[in-house]
């Protein structure tokens, strides 16, 4: 299988459905880039690259640049979609949800209710989170949890470049709005992935690794650390389960709370802030429905509760580290 | 509208020292010590230092991404910005804002922003506490051509005539939004044909020119502060650097750059207007040219081997301490 990147996984994804699916169109700022200048058209395809060379195949009218307005063009995705298209709608930085968060939460993500069951609205948001990249508190959330509590919109989050192809896939022919999270720091990770297409299907967990004592549910890029800590545990007898949900809306509770009742220990790793957190709403599942298994008290790694510092000695305080969700499983086996 | 010698060595010093600071950090940038995002604002410090030359300290001022020259015009102390950017604890924000949030708001300073179109709102607000407040101060948006579009800067300009506030729109259309042309996402042929629809004067401006700027932002401003209410200033002019440090800039037509450097300078226009009417001699500009060099010099050396930030700050300062 060709080793290929988490961003070539995603723009593979996209360029694969555009060309099955004359309905699917990009649309964002800059997803071409120098759009009205006098340089390259293509000239960015997005900030990060992940759409270069959709507008060279599919040409201006199926990847749309936009001018700077996300509650115009993300509304006017979600108005598209209503009306027989599937937009793939770039958000860039998560962050800038605050400036059209109406169109997603109010409007696309509550059509099919509100409507009676009537309305279909398959659109995808492509947005980057996560912090790392020195990009200070307005370019470095992890906001996964705010469109999680919203019911009607899916919320997708690929650990890796298999998942992410297979997971865009899938979001594009759901007929449901769907958040599709890309974390910054991945896009140049590789992985093997088939040519082909396939889907990863939303609320199926990802069962990384099978263990005894501890299980540990960890989001996007955290099951990386999540991987690596059980590794070193292991080391010293400890054997933990990785669980990665791949989707947290919808949650496939049902594979976190078996691996919890066969390990009776639970972590969860998640990059945002604990209050309201995936972190805090998977803790409160497990000790509802999985209370009488459980050895120990629940252990979550996350973020503080601050916003994301600028300064490198102060970011690097604030992401979870590997030792630190080993820390979380050493107490739970105390 | 006469300059004084003083007032023409000020405008100058300022320019000249955002000119600096931001040709530096773009060397400073590609060594890799400076970490994030850095956008600069050089090529368009006529704009920022010819609309900060009337405001004082109760007057206040939103910025954007671009935000070094903005700082700089409006006061802000040059080794505390230069700390700021380099993440030290000494920096303007304590090293937690970085480049795209300096602020200072004892300068007036409401601070550089993350999000496009943040600022305007900011400013009405800025607006209607001067008023209220009765301070005789006005609020200043700058906003790029890319925010020009965005809805908040529409509702800030409907709600700053609406309540007559003392606020003045300064859009900097650099002729790009990231990579994409103001030509194409601006529907009408000025962003400043836009403020007959909210009431309010909209002056088109070769905001290469800071006499223009000046002369144009000194009606505005003093409509304002007088309760003649908002108004739009749309500077024409160009960034001679990438949307952000590493931008490739492929959009941009071949030799773009290295033209504008060398037709459209502000601070070559500047110097030449000055000196051949007889007002200043270049070797007060030369001068100048030496301190400002000297200066930046000094800031990046002291924030290179500032402190940075220790554990005890990540969690100071997310709510009131009491």
């Amino acid at each position: 299988m060709p080793m290929k990147s988490y961003r070539a996984a995603i723009n593979e994804a996209m360029a694969g459905e555009m060309r099955r699916d004359s309905s699917v169109i990009v649309m964002g700022e800059d997803v071409s880039g120098g759009t009205g200048a006098p340089g390259e058209d293509d000239a960015w395809g997005g900030p990060l690259g992940v759409t270069k060379g959709l507008h060279t195949e599919f040409g201006p009218t199926r990847v749309l640049d936009t001018p700077i307005a996300e509650g115009g063009f993300i509304g006017a995705a979600a108005g598209a979609a209503v009306t027989g298209m599937r937009p793939i709608v770039d958000l860039m930085f998560v962050d800038f949800l605050g400036v059209c968060f109406d169109a997603i939460y109010n409007q696309a993500g509550k059509f099919r209710y509100m409507f009676g069951g009537k309305a279909e609205t398959p659109l995808v948001v492509r947005t980057m989170y996560g912090a790392g990249l020195r990009a200070a508190s307005q370019h470095s959330q992890v906001l996964y949890s705010l469109f999680t509590h919203v019911p009607g919109v899916k919320v997708v989050v690929p650990s890796n470049p298999y998942d992410a192809k297979g997971l865009m896939i899938q979001s594009i022919r759901d007929n449901d709005p769907v958040v599709f999270f890309e974390h910054k720091a991945m896009y140049d990770e590789e992985a093997d992935v088939p040519d082909e297409a396939y889907t990863v299907p939303f609320g199926e967990a990802n069962v990384v690794r099978e263990g005894e004592d501890v299980t540990i549910v960890a989001i996007g890029k955290m099951v990386h650390l999540a991987n690596e800590a059980a590794d070193n545990l292991a080391n010293d007898g400890i054997s933990c389960t990785v669980i990665d949900p791949r989707t947290v809306s919808p949650l496939d509770e049902e594979t976190i709370l078996e691996e919890v009742e066969a390990t009776g220990r639970l972590v969860v790793v998640d990059e945002s802030h604990p209050r309201c957190s995936m972190a805090a709403d998977i803790s409160s599942i497990v000790a509802q429905k999985a209370f009488k298994s459980l050895k120990a008290a629940i252990e979550k790694v996350t973020a503080p509760h601050c916003p994301v510092p600028f300064a490198p000695e102060l970011e690097d305080l604030y992401i979870p580290k590997v030792e630190d969700v080993e820390a979380a499983v050493r107490r739970t086996m105390a | 509208m006469q300059l004084s010698r003083d007032e023409l060595l000020k405008a100058y010093t300022t320019m000249r020292t955002i000119r600096e600071f931001e040709e530096r950090l773009h060397v400073e940038f590609a060594t890799g010590e400076i970490p994030g995002f850095v956008h600069l604002y050089a090529g368009e410090e006529a704009s920022g230092v010819g609309v900060c030359m009337h405001l004082d300290d109760r007057d206040r001022i939103a910025s954007t991404h671009r935000g070094h020259g903005h700082c700089i015009a409006k006061g802000c102390d040059v080794d505390g910005m230069m700390a700021e950017i380099y993440g030290r604890k000494d920096g303007l924000c304590a090293g937690k804002g970085g480049s795209m949030h300096i602020a200072d708001l004892d300068k007036g300073m409401m601070g550089a922003n993350g999000i496009v179109g943040g600022g305007p709102p900011l400013i009405c607000g800025a607006g209607l506490a001067a008023k209220q407040l009765g301070t005789g101060g006005v609020a200043i948006a700058f906003v790029g051509d890319g925010g020009s579009n965005q809805g908040t800067t529409f509702e800030s300009l409907n709600l700053a005539s609406v309540w007559n506030l003392p606020c003045i729109f300064v859009i900097e259309n650099n002729g790009y939004a990231e990579s994409t042309s103001s030509k194409w996402s601006i529907a009408c042929d000025d962003a400043a044909d836009r403020a007959s629809g909210f009431n309010m004067p909209g002056v088109v401006i070769d905001g290469h020119d800071f006499f223009a700027v000046y002369e144009a932002a000194g009606e505005a401003i003093k409509r304002a502060r007088e309760g003649g209410g908002p108004s739009l200033l749309e500077c024409k002019l160009n960034r001679y650097y990438g949307h952000f440090e590493g931008d490739a800039q492929t959009y941009r037509g071949p030799d773009e750059v290295k033209k504008l450097r060398e037709s459209r300078d502000c601070l070559a226009m500047f110097r030449e207007r000055v000196t051949e009417a007889g007002l200043l001699d270049a070797s007060d500009l030369d001068a100048i040219d030496s301190e400002a060099e000297a200066q930046i010099d000094g800031a990046v050396a002291k924030a290179k081997v500032a402190p940075p930030p220790t554990a005890a700050d990540l969690l100071t300062d997310v709510y009131v301490s009491y």
